[in-house]
């Protein structure tokens, strides 16, 4: 109990600062919620209700902490198609239809988080999902830019309506359109939206833009009422209806169509749309969170899914989590759930106060907001981010946008999926590297045994978005305030939803204190230099020193830093590692990552152990020190894991005289055990005391250390060369 | 206490014949067993030469090798001798994939494994030099039979001379039994699991006590917790570490069951990491 208190009193203590950010989030709910349920074709009150209900439900029962819920941009075109569709003409029956599919949908969102299903998100690769977010956006933008001139006429599918784009702007410019003004108002509302974020007044930017163009629209109908003589120059079927009493006038659902294929469709589409777009905005608005809390996926969908059953029985539209408005909520200083729920009240409030002000919003305002919304989702700029992906990504991208346009949602996004693993099969020039190793447990998890206790997780036979649940589920486990390296080395192909998650991962862990990273990716090729882009094990090695990794550039930046030298591929072999024992046994494959300053050398080294069948590969990392006196044969090591290499060699274990605890924990080898002891001064046996642990060989031309037989992360090569550097400089010193 | 007095190979005379019964004759030594070979097909005087050509090249038998000839299916011949002359390892070679590091186990040893009464060896790395043995994997289930694993480890590897074994305690994710949602309950599962671990040490660290100081004498001993899939992510552990063998408790008996979902050892046996024993 003792704890409760403090969590209580945090509590009250944000209750101002939530209501604040939930008052602001409610003055672009409101627009956006009737914009949404007019491009749906439902009663504007819909989407007030979905908003209502929404905030209430999750803020109470959800298990995200500054989400905002509501009616969502992804559901317009499936609920525009499913009122059209079910209704068989008829908007109003139509409505009643859906409000039926809404509410089992509602069910199954709940079924999906109670059986846990909030990985399914998962298996989307990122670009579908890209694509098919660009179609919606084209599919509202084509809809509602029309209505934005005032033309409520035209009809037609998406590819239909972006062809008569033409057609409203000569009829808006024609003499004689008797719809003139309420277009003006529209594009002047579209002018506000984009020039908003330009205009940098502080007084200007209290009002969010799309309360900017409700609260002047209104403005301007109060001007008719009282000051002009004409009347409203808008036309009444350009305003938005809303009824007297809201209380009395709630539509209710109509299951008689249940067992239809039309209806079972619409349920489908609503919520796998529903759920991703929920689950996505989860995950991007956890990451602005700035408490950095883990949302619990399931929880929320629960909450959604039992909204959107309510919102459905009382007339409201599905409740999905949405990003933009809770980004707005995160910006405005909203700390935990309650920020939803204030939102909600306010919007109550401005539908049962200012109901006859809202009648008096033209519809082209709203569709310019929603203009200009879809126009966001569909941006060329992000076409051009994709493409700097890979062609690859552009080419799944552009597929799914293309087929959900000329088709559905489903279908559409159904293609991507199918697209990305057909090109990921291509890539690879292998479909039995998916077959077999699709089900097989790839994800090894373990903790180091040494003192640092990294989390160390090893990635095998190939990494994209049919598996990358096992690796986040693993991921999940760990405290982002820890140390994670994540090893693609004995992985032969990881996509771009991977790495791209993997980056958030990265940031979320550098975020809370952690630390992230990955490796082995370093002989892995990419097409090109974008840090998502994909990567595979490539026979030719062309592109590989092209493109390099992120461990790779932060490599490049820290010889920078510390005036080292880099080069990413060495094509020369270091001679001089034969001469060393550990080396004995072993043939060098490649030299790769070379850090230089002067004496120190560090760098990745790709050895072959065993011959023939029995032969391994082996990735390490490494530092070679070149000395300028000649330094006695020994071997340094502390668990004894080399001890092969004195067996073979005939070396014995020396004890340093006045160091029994350096004796005791050290393995020290050699045969000149005189000139080794003199080599060990105080300063040399109080320095590898006192430090970090390496196995350390010597021979005449120098020292090498020997990280794990890993690759090593760079904060770990980072500290490898401090080391080293250090070391140099006592040993010359001597 | 086990030993292994009795090593069966079957052999078939592929190009692999040389480094098989080298390794064969190798490994009997070490043990100081008896070797048994057999041989599944007609019994020819060709073929008796090959072997005769083998044996004189290959490594001094300490014990008589054994050869028989017998006709019938494989897995029935080789499961009879393995009843009749009291085997107590059966040494079998793994195949090979294109791709030259993967190794698998073919289907007729694959039976073997799963039915032979006694422990079987899967070797990948037969050669005709020997490859010293450098570090063992033994799993640290918790099952009754992992004791007499751990024990038998440590008799293999003083006659190896290996010098390092890891006891593998893998797991898994329904142990754990808290679900990961939140802060909340990342931190009650990161307690769950430092628990888990803890307990499992003990109960590995308890049976090491049991063990002959002498069995345990200049090897180094270390303990690992692994979280992943059992009877899988030891066989990654395995290859992440390059051990150069690793040992496993045969699985409980194989309903039909079992083989649909890959369980435990299958995993292992369609991708070899290393060489596996597997002690029944």
């Amino acid at each position: 109990m003792a704890k409760k208190q403090p969590l209580l009193k945090t509590f009250i203590n944000d209750i101002p600062k939530n209501i604040f950010a939930g008052f602001v989030v409610s003055l672009i709910a409101l627009p956006l919620g009737l914009g949404l349920a007019i491009a749906s074709e439902a009663p504007p009150i819909s989407g007030i209700i979905s908003a209502i209900v929404g905030g209430i439900m999750v803020a109470v029962l959800g298990g995200s902490n500054v989400t905002i819920t509501g009616p969502g941009n992804g559901l317009v075109i499936v609920l525009l198609s499913a009122i059209t569709t079910l209704g068989s003409g008829d908007i109003q029956q139509g409505y009643l239809y859906t409000l039926a599919a809404i509410v089992i949908s509602g069910i199954l969102m709940l079924l999906l988080g109670f059986f846990r299903m909030g990985i399914l998100s998962d298996f989307f690769p990122s670009s579908a999902i890209q694509g098919m977010l660009a179609a919606i956006g084209i599919g509202i933008f084509a809809k509602q830019f029309h209505l934005m001139f005032g033309n409520i006429s035209t009809k037609g599918n998406t590819l239909e309506l972006l062809l008569k784009i033409p057609n409203t702007l000569t009829e808006f410019t024609s003499s004689g359109n008797t719809n003139l003004i309420a277009g003006i108002i529209g594009v002047l509302s579209l002018l506000i939206m984009i020039y908003y974020s330009k205009i940098r007044n502080r007084f200007f930017q209290l009002i969010p833009a799309p309360m900017w163009i409700v609260l002047l629209s209104i403005a301007f109908s109060y001007y008719y009422e009282y000051f002009s003589l004409q009347n409203y120059p808008i036309d009444e079927n350009l305003l938005i209806n809303i009824p007297e009493n809201v209380l009395s006038n709630l539509a209710f659902p109509n299951f008689s169509k249940i067992w239809t294929s039309d209806f079972i469709n619409v349920v489908i589409a609503i919520t796998l749309i529903s759920s991703i777009e929920s689950l996505l905005s989860i995950k991007a608005v956890d990451k602005l969170d700035p408490l950095k809390r883990r949302s619990n996926v399931n929880k929320d969908l629960k909450a959604l899914g039992a909204a959107s059953v309510v919102s459905g029985l009382i007339g409201g539209l599905n409740v999905v989590t949405v990003i933009a408005r809770s980004s707005v909520n995160v910006n405005n200083g909203a700390t935990n759930r309650s920020a939803n729920f204030f939102h909600a009240s306010f919007l109550l409030a401005f539908l049962l106060l200012f109901q006859n002000q809202l009648q008096k919003i033209p519809l082209p305002a709203l569709a310019a907001i929603l203009v200009y919304t879809g126009y966001k989702l569909a941006a060329p700029k992000n076409i051009s981010n994709i493409f700097r992906i890979g062609k690859e990504q552009l080419l799944i991208f552009s597929s799914t946008l293309l087929i959900t346009v000329f088709t559905n949602l489903i279908t559409g996004i159904l293609a991507g999926i199918i697209v990305t693993f057909i090109i990921h099969i291509i890539l690879n020039k292998s479909l039995s590297l998916f077959t077999t190793n699709l089900l097989k447990p790839n994800v090894l998890m373990y903790r180091e045994n040494d003192e640092k206790r990294n989390y160390y997780l090893s990635i095998m036979n190939f990494c994209n978005f049919l598996n990358y649940s096992k690796l986040k589920s693993k991921l999940d486990q760990i405290p982002e305030n820890q140390e994670v390296i994540v090893d693609f080395s004995r992985c032969s192909f990881v996509d771009h939803t991977v790495m791209e998650n993997l980056n958030n991962y990265m940031s979320a862990f550098h975020a809370k204190g952690g630390h992230f990273e990955v490796i082995g990716l370093d002989l892995h090729g990419a097409d090109t230099n974008h840090p998502f882009a994909l990567r595979r094990i490539s026979t030719t090695q062309k592109i590989t020193s092209k493109n390099l990794t992120k461990r790779q550039k932060s490599l490049k930046s820290i010889a920078n830093d510390f005036n080292w030298t880099y080069t990413s591929v060495q094509n020369k072999y270091f001679n001089f590692l034969s001469d060393f024992g550990y080396f004995k046994t072993k043939n060098i494959r490649k030299i790769k990552n070379v850090l230089n300053n002067g004496p120190c050398t560090l760098f990745d080294v790709i050895y072959t152990e065993g011959e023939f069948i029995a032969k391994q590969v082996i990735r390490s990392t490494m530092m070679h020190i070149k000395l300028n006196q000649a330094s006695p044969n020994f071997t340094l090591d502390k668990d004894g894991f080399f001890e092969y290499i004195y067996h073979l060699t005939g070396y014995s274990d020396i004890s340093i005289k006045g160091h029994p605890d350096f004796s005791k924990r050290f393995f020290l080898y050699g045969k000149d055990s005189k000139s080794i002891q003199e080599f060990f001064t105080d300063e040399l046996v109080l320095f590898f005391e006192s430090n970090p642990y390496y196995h350390i060989e010597a021979t005449k031309t120098g020292l090498l250390i020997v990280h794990k037989e890993r690759l090593a992360s760079v904060k770990e090569i980072k500290a490898m060369g401090d080391f080293g550097v250090r070391l140099q400089r006592i040993i010359t010193e001597n | 206490m086990k030993q292994f007095n009795k090593i069966l190979i079957g052999i078939a005379f592929s190009p692999n014949l040389r480094e098989n019964i080298s390794e064969a004759i190798r490994l009997s030594n070490m043990f100081n067993s008896q070797l048994i070979c057999v041989h599944v097909g007609n019994h020819s005087t060709k073929k008796k030469e090959t072997l005769k050509e083998i044996f004189k090249n290959a490594p001094k038998p300490k014990n008589p090798i054994k050869t028989l000839f017998q006709k019938g299916s494989p897995i029935d011949v080789i499961l009879n001798v393995c009843t009749d002359e009291k085997i107590d390892l059966l040494v079998l070679g793994a195949l090979q994939k294109e791709n030259i590091y993967k190794f698998y186990i073919g289907s007729i040893a694959r039976v073997l494994t799963r039915k032979a009464p006694c422990s079987v060896l899967l070797l990948t790395k037969h050669s005709i030099e020997r490859i010293p043995c450098k570090h063992i994997v033994v799993n640290g289930l918790k099952d009754p039979k992992t004791k007499e694993t751990i024990r038998i480890s440590f008799n293999v590897s003083q006659a190896l001379g290996c010098k390092r074994i890891t006891i593998v305690e893998e797991i898994t994710q329904q142990e754990i039994s808290v679900k990961v949602n939140d802060d909340i309950s990342l931190r009650r599962a990161n307690i769950a699991k430092e628990r888990l671990r803890n307990r499992e040490d003990i109960r590995v660290k308890d049976i090491l006590k049991h063990i002959d100081t002498k069995q345990k004498g200049g090897i180094d001993i270390k303990t690992q917790s692994i979280f992943g899939k059992r009877g899988y992510s030891i066989g990654h552990y395995a290859r992440v570490i390059r051990a150069d063998l690793l040992i496993m408790n045969a699985p409980k008996k194989t309903r039909l069951f079992n083989r649909i979902f890959l369980q435990d050892i299958e995993y292992i046996l369609s991708d070899l990491p290393t060489d596996v024993l597997i002690v029944k």
